[in-house]
């Protein structure tokens, strides 16, 4: 039988309809299609694809079992390796990881390797009433800091291996980014939900409202009788431009807009959280982070522009949400940066002074360097801006914790396996590196928490 | 969920409450503030620290009703729970090495002028409280200032009681016959701050000033309660969350700060009408 070249289409909400509400925008594969786009994996003996994945799911065997349709046999393989099958398989960068890898991608387009992943979680999400059996306790504590996608690998594997792991949250409900930062049409909060009682009935039990750095620190965790600490406290302060008028009102940060909108639900009529999304938005930035906000503000009703002052190659957000992005009738507009937001007497975004730039020649593996073009100047009328630029390390924890090294810009600093200055101290996710990707924080989880088995194992014998 | 221990009605408008957090009151310090949501819908609100009892396990919040949640806030009483309440946030007033200080405060900002006042006369520091009101029926903790200070000066804008004014103007008057202090502690409206850092200007005295902007986390993630402080002649953003809430008066760019706790005024004030129909007309 012919391969057939292109993945099976993903189900989505039609643009016109999803630009107006806030369910999730792709459906999913039904479990024919799932076994039909199964079908297109070769089941290579080199597995190249499970090298691109940062938790390393052995990803042809869980294919495998699709084809032959046991497909709580195949969420068993994804969860071996992964705590969050169901997110993972929705906000994973596929296209630059697992199926970039793929045999197939070499003629045709990869196996779609996420859409099947999240088909697995999905299906076991609806179908196993099966709770996860509760290890045999070690009795022995281990504290992970943050509730975000680090922070929740590192628990489950440590709650997996017996552990007595207590997660502190900042923030009323666990979840990190996956509840703040991610909106609801790319990652319903029920789903979220589900993994975190997974966790809960492995053992783990999570603290809201205490902020370490603050409430306790990392010394008073150790104090009270916790033997290692995981510190997944993730990205922190956002990044602003430094131009002028980024204090008018009408003037966000993502992170703000995106917490107002997917922690407090601004956009539903009984959240007490306001939101000032005006007529007209820019978002400047092209993560997907800014994908994020400039989607929800078009839910809001805006015309949403997205300010990018490299090209649409040169974008780092996932593709599928570009592409979403564009369906939904968002404008790009490429090589051009901001230079100064204007505003009324009231002081109130009125808009944006922007000039063109040109890309200069890529050097040394380089991306390529955005540069203005002389005298090219002009404003685009707006009421809301958003800035999407990314985050530096939150500084609580670094303040308090006296012998914890970090690098000049804030990061933590870690070996290979997550380990910091601090005797019985991990680290890992965004707190480590700056804002990334959500794979790639559980990556760090989860060799943190081998790190941290290993460290406590030899501690005890 | 966090138990009110305690409530008391300071004013028509302002209501005191003690709320159980053990772990909050074994950490706060004069100056940091904490974030409480009412219910599971409720917005997260920053509140500076009124006090705390350490043994007791209480910290002490006072609030005046502005938008919705302060008024549903209002009509919780004691021994009913609140949904979240964060803390301490922020980083303490700085109080070390302080002589003679002046400690000001306008209207509900007398709240969290008074921890201030009284870790001060606790380190052995002359305190000078000028603390402001709108009018008689607006004041609160006079008696406590009375105590925790060597001189107390009360002012209301239409001097229905004691002397009519402003803070600033009283300040003014002690600076022109020759006062001195170490530092001036401003606490209360921005319009009030940026005066009082008018008034201290000429001479040159430092002035810290406590700001409390629009906040969401209140721990350094979202951005929200920037402010622009103007340092050497360039300006540089700020975050009140973990920067604050306390800033060198003289540095804070106060006009951006009031045209930005303005930002959502039209939604509020939907909100507290929303409420002032479910509540029965309390919220004014």
């Amino acid at each position: 039988m012919a391969i057939q070249p292109q993945k099976h289409t993903m189900p989505t909400q039609s643009p016109a309809i999803r630009q107006k509400n806030f369910k999730e925008v792709s459906l999913g594969y039904t479990a024919k299609i799932a076994v039909e786009e199964a079908e297109r994996c070769l089941n290579c003996k080199n597995k190249p694809c499970v090298d691109g994945c940062p938790v390393n799911i052995d990803i042809p065997d869980f294919i495998s079992c699709i084809k032959r349709g046991d497909f709580e046999a195949a969420y068993k393989i994804i969860s071996c390796s992964s705590s969050l099958p169901a997110v993972c398989g929705r906000v994973c960068p596929q296209e630059s990881q697992c199926e970039m890898h793929c045999t197939l991608g070499v003629r045709f387009e990869p196996v779609a390797i996420g859409r099947l992943e999240r088909f697995v979680a999905d299906w076991h999400n609806e179908n196993s009433k099966k709770e996860p059996e509760k290890p045999k306790s070690k009795n022995i504590s281990v504290a992970v800091i943050g509730s975000g996608p680090a922070g929740l690998t590192c628990a489950g594997d440590l709650a997996k291996k017996g552990y007595n792991v207590t997660v502190f949250e900042a923030l009323h409900s666990a979840g990190g980014v996956l509840v703040y930062g991610i909106p609801e049409f790319r990652l319903p909060k029920t789903i979220v939900e589900k993994e975190i009682k997974t966790l809960s009935s492995l053992g783990v039990k999570i603290e809201t409202d205490v902020v370490i750095g603050k409430t306790l620190t990392i010394d008073e965790l150790f104090e009270n009788g916790f033997e290692a600490v995981f510190v997944g406290s993730g990205a922190g302060l956002p990044k602003f431009m430094g131009i002028e008028g980024e204090g008018l009102n009408g003037v966000y940060s993502a992170n703000e807009f995106l917490t107002r909108i997917n922690l407090m639900k601004a956009y539903k009529p009984d959240s007490h959280t306001p939101i000032r999304c005006g007529k007209k938005v820019l978002v400047v930035g092209g993560g997907n982070v800014a994908m994020d906000a400039a989607r929800c503000a078009k839910r809001l009703g805006a015309n949403v522009s997205i300010v990018y002052r490299r090209t649409e190659n040169e974008l780092p957000a996932r593709k599928e949400e570009i592409e979403h992005a564009k369906e939904e009738g968002i404008e790009f507009i490429f090589l051009t940066s901001p230079t100064e937001i204007l505003g009324d007497e009231n002081g109130n975004v009125t808009g944006m002074v922007c000039r063109e730039m040109m890309l200069s020649k890529a050097e040394d593996g380089k991306r390529s360097r955005p540069v203005p073009l002389y005298d090219s100047e002009f404003v685009i009328p707006a009421d809301c801006v958003i800035m999407a630029l990314g985050t530096s390390p939150n500084p609580l924890i670094r303040n308090t914790t006296q012998g914890l090294e970090t690098k000049e810009w804030g990061g933590i600093i870690v070996n290979d396996d997550g380990e910091t200055s601090r005797n019985g101290v991990y680290a890992g996710g965004d707190a480590v590196t700056g804002a990334a990707t959500v794979i790639l924080a559980m990556g760090a989880g989860k060799q943190a928490a081998s790190a941290i088995d290993r460290y406590l194992t030899e501690k005890h014998s | 969920m966090y138990r009110i221990a305690k409530k008391k009605k300071l004013t028509a408008a302002v209501t005191q409450m003690e709320i159980e957090a053990p772990l909050v009151a074994k950490k706060a310090q004069p100056g940091q503030f904490i974030i409480l949501r009412v219910d599971e819908n409720g917005e997260r609100i920053p509140l500076t620290i009124a006090g705390f009892n350490r043994e007791e396990g209480t910290v002490k919040i006072i609030f005046q009703i502005v938008g919705s949640t302060t008024a549903m806030l209002a009509e919780k009483e004691e021994g009913d729970f609140i949904q979240d309440f964060v803390g301490p946030l922020g980083v303490a007033t700085e109080t070390k090495d302080l002589k003679k200080v002046c400690v000001i405060g306008g209207g509900v900002g007398c709240a969290i002028a008074l921890p201030v006042a009284e870790e001060l006369t606790a380190c052995g520091a002359s305190v000078t409280s000028i603390i402001g009101f709108r009018n008689s029926e607006n004041v609160i903790l006079r008696d406590e200032f009375s105590e925790s200070s060597e001189r107390l000066i009360l002012m209301t804008d239409d001097g229905s009681c004691a002397e009519r004014g402003n803070v600033a103007d009283a300040l003014r008057k002690l600076l022109e016959n020759g006062e001195k202090f170490d530092r001036i502690i401003a606490i209360g409206p921005l319009i009030m701050m940026k005066s009082v850092v008018a008034a201290a200007k000429p001479y040159g005295i430092p002035v810290t000033v406590s700001m409390n902007p629009i906040m969401i986390d209140g721990t350094g993630m979202c951005g929200g309660c920037r402010l622009t402080l103007i340092q050497n002649g360039k300006k540089v953003t700020k975050f009140a969350c973990v920067d604050g809430p306390d800033f060198d008066g003289y540095e804070v760019d106060f006009d951006e700060a009031m045209a930005r706790s303005g930002s959502y005024r039209s939604f509020e004030k939907r909100e507290r009408e929303k409420n002032c129909r479910l509540f029965g007309a309390k919220a004014n």
